[in-house]
């Protein structure tokens, strides 16, 4: 660490200290943690303001279980996607002997590209693989396939899946190039000295110390998802039955007619993104320690 | 065999990253019948909603800026000199609003700001456009705390405040006359950022209701066919130079610090 140390100083003086960051733990309290426990306990208020679990318990109805599933399942499979295809690229970049020119422009694509979500990312998509789009006419009139036929449909869930990867494989590889770069090289050389083959090294070495960064990532990407409101939003509208777009169409109209209900989705996303991260952080600090 | 396998990867990866960017690009440009012509630009420049919904976005990203700054810079600064114990929890809160999704966050201002609340913001549009830059600022604070904090790092903040202490600088004077300027770089990076993020942000927007870029793009992608990718172009283009803007101040500086 490169904290500087304490100072030698009488205790008086301390909360004189604290008063420092006080404008800023008056920011977070207003508007990240009041904000967010106005959610929680509304999660276990009755309509009358006493407690309850009865918000909770009414989640559980065919649709709402349905949105969750789905969000769940969208964003363990982008995440996943994202992970391997990110991994990939990262990979060929890092340890593929291809010219070093390239790795400069990969990151700073990576770091537009996992920018450009939201709105305009579903624009992009629409003129692509959209029922007018680029590929889907090029296919259609070069090759006759029919995406649509074939039953792609951009506005479904495989449709979101293949959008959300646009910035799922960009911030995997941001994430993971200074990791793989952490690999050291004498760590791969002490493997083949020791008679193991690149498969060894990988599985014995080089994966077991990415591992905590892999998982890590893994969560990051899932919590990205699993928040993402605009993207999918502007490509499928509000019939979409993902969690977000939901929470979005309460938040805008009541529409589950219970406003405690409304509070019970969305402290079922804190929840799930909470894990999500919990899980990050803590595998993020385990990792850290062999990148020194 | 291994370099055959690299290349592989990164043309398939180049490929589906180039797909949708051809796609909007060249879905744009057909706006009339037959031929490439920039009608869609046009149709889009023409548009006064899209000026004044820009420019609302532009201007509520600036303010963003502009406190994000005034409340990170301070705050990350007196954690690395005085407060050192504190840092673990500062650091837990600035990741926070990558726990908590945005859509979460925002739905809690409009329960706790209503106009019934101890501090009615959502009651004028005034103070919804505070609580609209307020909830910006949230989402930024990751990415801004992160960027100044690192840029902290590489400076001795303890000698340099002596330094200046005991040449007599009160606290603004070292803020602004030693910190400020030796995490420019830092700042300048979180700032631009914070622009990409903001300038074409949706979900905060429109569920409190203001004429802000986003809500305008994806209105305008529900009712027309042509503009939308116009739209996605020009988005992507401010994306493209608000990080060319990071990479360039990080270079400048770099080659700044060669000089030296």
């Amino acid at each position: 660490m490169t904290d500087i140390p304490p100072r030698h100083r009488p205790k008086l003086r301390l909360p004189i200290a604290w008063l420092g960051i006080l404008p800023f733990a008056l920011f977070a309290l207003l508007f990240l943690i009041l904000p967010t426990m106005k959610i929680v306990v509304g999660a276990f208020q009755s309509p009358a303001g006493g407690f309850t679990l009865q918000n909770l318990i009414d989640l559980n109805t065919d649709s709402i279980r349905s949105a969750y599933w789905t969000s769940i399942k969208l964003s363990l499979i982008t995440a996943l996607l994202g992970c391997a295809v990110g991994f990939a690229m990262a990979a060929a970049v890092v340890f593929g002997g291809l010219p070093k020119r390239i790795r400069g422009p990969l990151l700073t694509f990576s770091g537009v590209a996992s920018n450009f979500a939201g709105v305009p990312l579903a624009f992009a998509f629409i003129a692509t693989l959209g029922p007018a789009g680029l590929v889907t006419l090029w296919l259609k009139t070069e090759f006759g396939i029919n995406l649509r036929a074939m039953g792609f449909n951009l506005l479904s869930f495989w449709g979101l899946v293949v959008t959300y990867l646009f910035f799922q494989i960009p911030l995997m590889i941001l994430i993971i190039i200074p990791a793989l770069d952490g690999l050291k090289r004498e760590w791969r050389e002490a493997a083949a000295v020791l008679g193991a083959t690149g498969a060894q090294y990988w599985r014995m070495v080089a994966l077991p110390i990415l591992f905590p960064s892999l998982l890590g990532t893994f969560a990051l990407l899932f919590a990205n998802s699993f928040g993402a409101v605009a993207t999918a939003f502007a490509l499928t509208g509000p019939q979409l039955n993902i969690v977000p777009i939901k929470l979005f169409a309460q938040i805008r109209g009541d529409v589950l007619g219970n406003p405690n209900l409304g509070y019970a989705l969305a402290f079922g996303m804190i929840v799930i993104t909470g894990l999500a991260n919990v899980t990050y952080i803590v595998l993020r600090t385990r990792s850290e320690r062999w990148l020194k | 065999m291994t370099r055959i396998f690299a290349w592989a990867a990164l043309l398939l990866g180049c490929l589906y990253f180039l797909l949708p960017l051809v796609g909007m690009t060249e879905f744009s440009l057909k706006m009339r019948r037959g031929v490439y012509s920039f009608d869609a630009y046009v149709k889009v420049f023409e548009d006064p909603t899209f000026w004044a919904t820009f420019s609302y976005s532009l201007t509520l990203a600036a303010a963003t800026i502009v406190f994000g700054v005034l409340l990170v810079v301070p705050t990350a600064y007196w954690v690395r000199l005085k407060l050192p114990q504190a840092r673990p929890v500062v650091e837990f809160i600035t990741l926070l609003p990558l726990v908590i999704p945005a859509i979460v966050i925002v739905f809690g201002y409009i329960r706790l700001y209503n106009t019934s609340s101890f501090l009615p913001l959502t009651g004028s549009a005034f103070g919804t456009d505070v609580l609209l830059t307020m909830g910006y600022a949230t989402l930024a604070l990751p990415y801004m705390y992160r960027a100044v904090d690192t840029g902290l790092r590489t400076i001795d903040v303890a000698t340099l405040t002596e330094a200046a202490q005991s040449l007599g600088a009160g606290w603004f004077t070292i803020l602004t006359r030693i910190i400020l300027p030796n995490v420019l770089v830092a700042v300048l990076s979180g700032a631009f950022l914070t622009l990409a993020i903001v300038i074409g942000e949706f979900t905060m927007a429109a569920l409190l209701n203001r004429p802000a870029f986003g809500p305008f793009m994806q209105l305008l992608g529900a009712n027309r066919a042509y503009e939308p990718p116009a739209l996605a172009v020009i988005a992507f283009a401010i994306t493209w130079a608000c990080m060319g803007l990071i990479q360039l101040v990080t270079r400048f500086s770099k080659h700044e610090r060669a000089k030296a």
